[in-house]
Formats: structure tokens, sequence, C-alpha cells
């Protein structure tokens, strides 16, 4: 096996049927269980080909098939089209930077609308997790989000979901993002900093101007804005381009950088072409896009 | 039921053909590859079929399109809940290629594998049968890089990430051995009619 490709991986710490545990609270399932074990070898078929796709970060599935009540305790406006909400948990069983989980609302004839959405805020054992949303026009979700939502209003979700572009706070990260892209980077920004991790971690977040960048307020020295219609003062309108990636990827850490692309698939194109043209190799390159 | 307070959603359309969860996506086709996508052309593009089969043979671009010319036209379903209807591709059914290389009686599954090292697994019966296709026309058109081209695999009548985009081939099994997506945490089979997103669905 030359490649590590998607092949790179374990299927023994895959609960064999995902079956829910009963019981799960959140003391037995924290995120402090997921195992993080990447390139075993097993008998799974690894095919030999001129590509490759990043190895799995390898996470618990148990929680996945349950379906909990997720309580609004919270709700802070970030720009004027997206606000991040806050919910309760009790049972949360804890989740990787990166993860997104599966949100569904139900109307009173039944009707159900689910939507996957990234997670915003870092692993914590607080049994609360925060969504930032976008109001998409139009969108029956992120619409009543931003319509009718109050604290005290219940949802249900479900997960953590997918271990593929989760941070596991192990290796350097190189995280690219545009728009509500940064969401579930910045769950990778925050981890960083409430574990004090030393591993390096740079982030690069386009917004279309300063009032449009979500979280603009606790963006630090690891952060470059890239604003493509509108800058402060002294500061470059523009696309991202080559230049912007150069900068970062010339810093060469030991392990070599873990890029995660995240936007619209117009934007993680664009993106992950600029990084492949500057030498990152793209069986290091995670993406997450959204149509 | 865990009613939503104020939440009526869209319209109600009556529409038998969304499966349940499900909403239709209209003119939208979007694209959720993990990975960067190749730069592969048509004369790079080899599909090769092996495994517990009679023949084990591989394809050139030219090749393929010798067999039978097949078109799906239907609709189609993601796992993120999104269905498209009324998709038209063309290619050739999967049953033509499977005709040449004559699966063993033992073999039950098989692995589909693209040019970017993604995986999936499928049972051979929703691979045979006329419901399965390797597909490079969208629209009459040859179907786009981010969609997979030069060339999918197409397995409409189950969640669209088993239908892998860059398809390089198939390796026939008589067990089944869960791909990429399946070893994080999706369904085995991922039928859509019986909403099976997730392991233990």
């Amino acid at each position: 096996m030359t490649d590590v490709t998607a092949t790179d991986v374990t299927a023994t710490d895959v609960t064999a049927t995902g079956v829910p545990v009963t019981g799960v609270t959140a003391t037995d399932v924290t995120v402090t269980d997921v195992t993080v074990t990447e390139a075993a070898v097993t008998e799974t078929f690894a095919p030999s080909t001129r590509f490759a796709v990043p190895g799995r970060i390898a996470v618990s599935n148990r929680a996945a098939a349950l379906w909990q009540t997720a309580t609004i305790t919270e709700i802070r406006r970030e720009t004027p089209h997206a606000a991040t909400f806050r919910f309760a948990v009790p049972a949360w069983a804890g989740h990787l930077p990166g993860q997104h989980l599966m949100l569904r609302l139900t109307a009173r004839d039944g009707y159900v609308a689910q939507r996957h959405y990234s997670i915003a805020s870092a692993p914590d054992d607080s049994g609360h997790i925060e969504l930032t949303l976008d109001h998409v026009e139009g969108g029956e979700v992120s619409g009543w989000f931003h319509s009718v939502a109050e604290p005290g209003d219940t949802v249900e979700v479900r997960g953590p979901l997918s271990g593929f572009f989760a941070w596991p706070g192990d290796r350097p990260a190189l995280l690219v993002s545009a728009g509500s892209g940064v969401v579930p980077l910045m769950s990778m920004v925050r981890h960083h900093r409430a574990r004090g991790l030393d591993v390096p971690l740079r982030l690069l977040v386009s917004a279309r101007s300063p009032e449009e960048l979500i979280y603009a307020r606790e963006y630090g020295a690891e952060t470059t804005p890239v604003f493509t219609r509108s800058a402060p003062q002294g500061v470059a309108v523009g696309r991202m381009a080559a230049a912007h990636v150069a900068s970062l990827l010339a810093e060469r850490p030991p392990g070599g950088w873990e890029a995660y692309v995240c936007g619209s698939n117009g934007f993680a194109e664009h993106a992950s072409r600029l990084l492949v043209a500057a030498g990152q190799p793209v069986d290091r390159i995670r993406i997450e896009r959204f149509g | 039921m865990n009613v939503t307070r104020g939440f009526t959603g869209r319209p109600r359309v009556q529409n038998a053909a969304l499966p349940p969860g499900q909403y239709d996506a209209g003119d939208d086709w979007p694209v959720l590859s993990a990975e960067v996508t190749p730069e592969l052309t048509p004369a790079e593009w080899t599909f090769r079929v092996d495994g517990l089969v009679e023949e084990p043979r591989t394809w050139s671009w030219e090749q393929a399109h010798e067999l039978p010319a097949s078109v799906y036209e239907g609709d189609i379903h993601c796992v993120t809940s999104w269905s498209k209807f009324g998709v038209r591709f063309g290619g050739v059914s999967l049953d033509s290629f499977l005709d040449v290389v004559r699966p063993h009686g033992s073999a039950t599954h098989a692995v589909a594998y693209s040019h970017t090292g993604y995986t999936t697994n499928l049972p051979l019966a929703d691979l045979t049968g006329g419901r399965a296709w390797i597909a490079w026309e969208y629209g009459g058109e040859p179907l786009a890089p981010e969609h997979g081209g030069p060339a999918r695999l197409l397995v409409p009548h189950l969640y669209f990430w088993k239908s892998a985009k860059w398809i390089a081939g198939l390796r026939i099994l008589d067990r089944d051995e869960p791909g990429f997506w399946e070893q994080n945490g999706y369904h085995a089979r991922g039928n859509p009619w019986e909403e099976q997103r997730y392991s233990g669905d």
C-alpha cells in the first residue's frame, strides 16, 4: 500500500452495528475516549490509485443513532446574516472539532425537516453545544431559527457524525474557509485555545466585508482574514490568492500541515487548487462543502 | 412526536417519489466530495472489475464506450437530505461489464473504488439487473469533474454516496467490506426508502 488512502483505516473501532448504547450519559462518553487511530493495517481492500483520499480520523459512532432533545439557551447575533444558537443537550456524547450533527424540526402535522450542521463550539463537558447558522433565503430550517426561535425552544439533534472532517488536536492544522465555512474550523480554533495546544494552527478566513466576518472579535494571531468586497482601511480587497496560501505553507512544522477546507463548492474547488498548486499533498487536504 | 413550536415548514407537496426525510433540491446539484477533485482525463481513465470473477478485465475509455449505450432517467437522493428529480445520465449498464467478467456463484458484494482511493461497498444484487451504470454524460453533456467526470458509478436507488465519483473499479467479494463513509458511521446499504442513513438505522 503506497498511497495513504481512505482505506488506511481501522474498521475495528467502528461499533459493529452502531446500536445506541443505552444509559449513555455525558459523563461516560466524553471526547476524551474518542480514539484516534489512523493508518492501522487491516484486510480492508486497498485500491492502488494515483490520487488519494486522506486517512480517516477514527471516532466513536455510539451516539450517532440517538435523537436527543436540544433546548436553546442563548442566541447571539454574529453578522447581519448569521447567528449563534447555544443548546443544552444534557446527554451529549462529546465531539471532535470539525464534526457535524443532524438537526430536525417537526411541524404539528408530523412534517419533518432535517439538515446537517457543523458544530461551532469546542468539545467540553458543559452539556452544551453551539451552532452558527446563516439565514438562508427561503430556508425552512434556518428561517425558523432566525425568525421564530427563542431561548427555551426545543429541537432534536443526532450526532456527532462523521470522522472525516475532524481535527483531534494532534497535528498541525491549516484551516481555510469562506463565509459560514468557518464554523467547523472555529471549533478547532477554540479547542486549540481551550486546551492550550502547542501544535501549530493557522486560519485563513474569507468574508465579503468586515461586517460579514463571523466571529470577528474572537480571532487572534493565528488568523488571516481575506475580504472580497470591502475591507478595513489599509487592507487589500480581493479573492483568496496563491500568496495567502504560500505564506502559510512556507512555515513547515514537523509532520507537515493537515489542511481543512470548508465553504461553498466554488470556494472549496478554488482553495483546494491553491493548496495543491502550492505543494500541499492531496492526501492531506480534507474538504467539507455546502451546496 | 416532538413538535417544534412555531415550525410550519414548506408547503406540503404530495410527492410519492420523495423518500422519507428528503426535500426536493430543484435545480441545485450540491457537490459534497471530501477530497480534492482529481484532474483525470478520459485518456487516463480506466475501469477494472476483478476479485471473484472468471475473467478480470480492465477497460479503457474507448473500450468502455464500445459496450451498448444505456440511459438512466429518474431521481437521485443524497443522505444529506436533498433529492433531485428528473435527471438523465448516459453511459453503460453495469450488467454489460459484469457479463464479460462473470462473477463466481459465491460472489455476494462488491467494493467500488475511485481514482482518488475513495471506496464504497454494495451488495452485488444492487449492481445488477439494470439498476446500476457507469455514467459519463449528464443532461447530454460530458459529466463535470466535480460531479465525478470523466465517469462515475451510478446506483440511483441507493443514497448517492454509493455512486462513487471518478470510478476506477469494482472488487467482487464474497463478504461485505465497509467503504469510506461506511467506516465513518454511515449505513452499509443506504436505501433511501428505508431511511438507512447511519449505521444502526
